[in-house]
């Protein structure tokens, strides 16, 4: 069991939901987070300030998954994501040490797979 | 009535339709900045400043190119197409009253400015959210010069619809029909924007849209109120229609909503307002308050439907230009030729009230404006785009055109801004962080 955190440009969101989608990976959190990953500064001018814009938006994903979902939930952040320049982001993966899921109780893999409904 | 006649024929100026007017004018320069605030709620908001700077860049560009030569070509006598350059540069623009007017001749023009402007502002939303900052002011200097003061020409200027005697109380045909099928031209001539059809592309402030369309409303009691050019019986009943119209449209639109999703919308209400307020647009002075509200009611339709089908479509005409101005300017124009009653407007009849011959004429109106609008906007941003792009590149348009053409963003945190120049801050003392506990 694993947590796979991706941090990737806001305007891929949209990609790597659909990736994730069509890669069986569901149960997605998102969240909207400022960050700076060596990309180059913006320079932004408000009348008589200028300033570099250290921090640019972006968008961060926390995936639960079991084993045999951690490569194809990593492929399919990588094809959503990806443009090619500096900034797309990075993912990381993390050792999950216990998941519960509320309504059941159910725990670790059961909490992390999906219900088929 | 009498009064204000022989007011006319002794070439007066009368001070209460100079305060309304000056006043009127007012009202509709506050249309477009009110058509950015519609407009920029109704695009993502990576988009909003971009999108409202495209109407304070009509606000710039127009103005000054109406004042260059835009008013003489609308407004100057000349041939039935388009009008002289007796007035270029405001020539002989001064305190005389403009000819069948009692307000200065100055004045006139300011009004008529004014409209020039929010008509440019209006054909900007086919092309938002992916149209580059710089070729748009060239499209803004040559558009208002090329189609819209010729379409004022030939529906104010004693042009030739004017001439065959096409009714047209404020605007109808320069300003909604012709910004509603400029649109349609942009939109196919610039492209859709990258992510249309594969993405849900949202309004991202429907509160912005509501007070936009309520700023518009208002404003819209100088447009049509004011195109009497007086106090007289038809401002006074063109303002009072504008209350009514609307308000037809807008329950219509409510019950529309309801049949269609069981719910009625804030950003159809904002667009209703819009429709009913470009219906009556062209009618204002001509039909009676009952038939106004009748036109409202039925000038929701098409609109309406339009607006529901276009998004199907391969059509990127972005905030609907087409559906809210051209389509409803048109159903007005047409309603004249049904409804226009002598008794209430002093000019003519109409085919209700026996005089089949005005809806030929309005009919006409409704073949050559969407058609000179169409190709003339068609054929002017292809030539832009041959000396410069016409829109962002896909990466930019991931970016958000407002980091991108201006360099600053809506909704900025500032956290994370680094100084780059300024002189507060020299030799002064780093600000401290508060202690940590």
């Amino acid at each position: 069991m694993k947590l796979v955190i991706a941090i990737v440009r806001p305007d891929r969101a949209n990609d790597v939901l659909e990736a994730l989608y069509r890669a069986e990976v569901r149960g997605v959190s998102m969240s909207r987070v400022q960050g700076h990953g060596g990309e180059l500064e913006r320079v932004e001018t408000y009348r008589g300030t200028t300033v570099k814009m250290g921090l640019a938006e972006k968008v961060r994903f926390e995936i639960a998954v079991s084993e045999e979902f951690v490569q194809p939930t990593i492929d399919a952040l990588c094809e959503g994501a990806r443009t090619g320049e500096v900034g797309d982001g990075k993912i990381f993966v993390v050792a999950l040490e216990r998941a519960v899921r509320i309504r059941t109780g159910e725990t670790d893999h059961g909490a992390v797979t999906p219900v088929s409904t | 009535m009498t009064d204000a006649a022989s007011l006319v024929a002794a070439g007066q100026v009368n001070a209460g339709d100079t305060a309304w007017m000056l006043a009127a004018t007012a009202l509709v320069l506050l249309m477009t900045p009110a058509l950015g605030l519609f407009y920029a709620g109704l695009v993502r908001s990576k988009n909003t400043l971009n999108t409202f700077m495209m109407c304070v860049a009509a606000l710039a560009v127009a103005t000054v190119m109406w004042a260059l030569v835009g008013y003489s070509l609308a407004f100057d006598e000349g041939n039935g197409f388009v009008g002289g350059l007796g007035h270029a540069f405001l020539q002989g623009v001064t305190f005389e009253p403009r000819d069948g007017t009692t307000i200065p001749h100055l004045l006139f023009m300011a009004f008529q400015a004014t409209f020039c402007i929010v008509t440019v502002a209006l054909v900007s939303g086919a092309v938002v959210e992916r149209m580059r900052f710089a070729p748009f002011l060239v499209f803004a200097a040559l558009w208002s010069v090329l189609v819209y003061a010729v379409l004022a020409h030939w529906a104010f200027g004693g042009g030739w619809l004017q001439e065959k005697g096409t009714l047209d109380f404020a605007g109808g045909i320069p300003v909604e029909m012709g910004s509603g099928f400029s649109a349609l031209a942009a939109a196919l001539v610039v492209g859709t924007r990258k992510d249309y059809g594969r993405q849900a592309l949202l309004p991202h402030n429907a509160v912005y849209v509501l007070l936009g369309a309520g700023l518009l409303w208002f404003g819209w009691f100088g447009f049509n109120g004011g195109s009497g050019f007086s106090t007289g019986n038809s401002g006074v009943l063109a303002f009072t229609n504008t209350l009514l119209t609307p308000a037809c449209t807008l329950v219509v639109w409510f019950a529309l909503d309801l049949m269609r999703g069981r719910q009625v919308t804030a950003i159809g209400a904002a667009t209703a307002i819009i429709v009913g307020c470009v219906g009556i647009t062209p009618a204002g002075g001509f039909i009676s308050p009952g038939w106004a509200m009748v036109l409202g009611a039925i000038a929701a339709l098409p609109s309406y439907a339009i607006i529901v089908w276009r998004p199907r479509t391969r059509v990127d005409e972005t905030l609907d230009v087409l559906a809210a101005h051209g389509v409803a300017g048109l159903t007005g124009i047409l309603f004249i030729g049904f409804f226009a009653q002598l008794s209430w407007n002093g000019v003519s009849n109409s085919l209700v009230y026996g005089d089949a011959g005005q809806l030929g004429l309005q009919a006409l109106a409704v073949l050559v404006t969407p058609a000179y609008a169409f190709v003339a906007t068609f054929v002017i941003l292809r030539v832009i785009g041959l000396v410069m792009p016409l829109r962002a590149t896909e990466r930019e348009e991931s970016l958000g055109m407002d980091i991108v053409q201006h360099g600053e963003e809506a909704y900025v945190t500032g956290e994370g801004a680094i100084l780059v120049t300024t002189d507060a801050g020299r030799g002064s003392e780093v600000a401290p962080v508060a202690d940590s506990p």
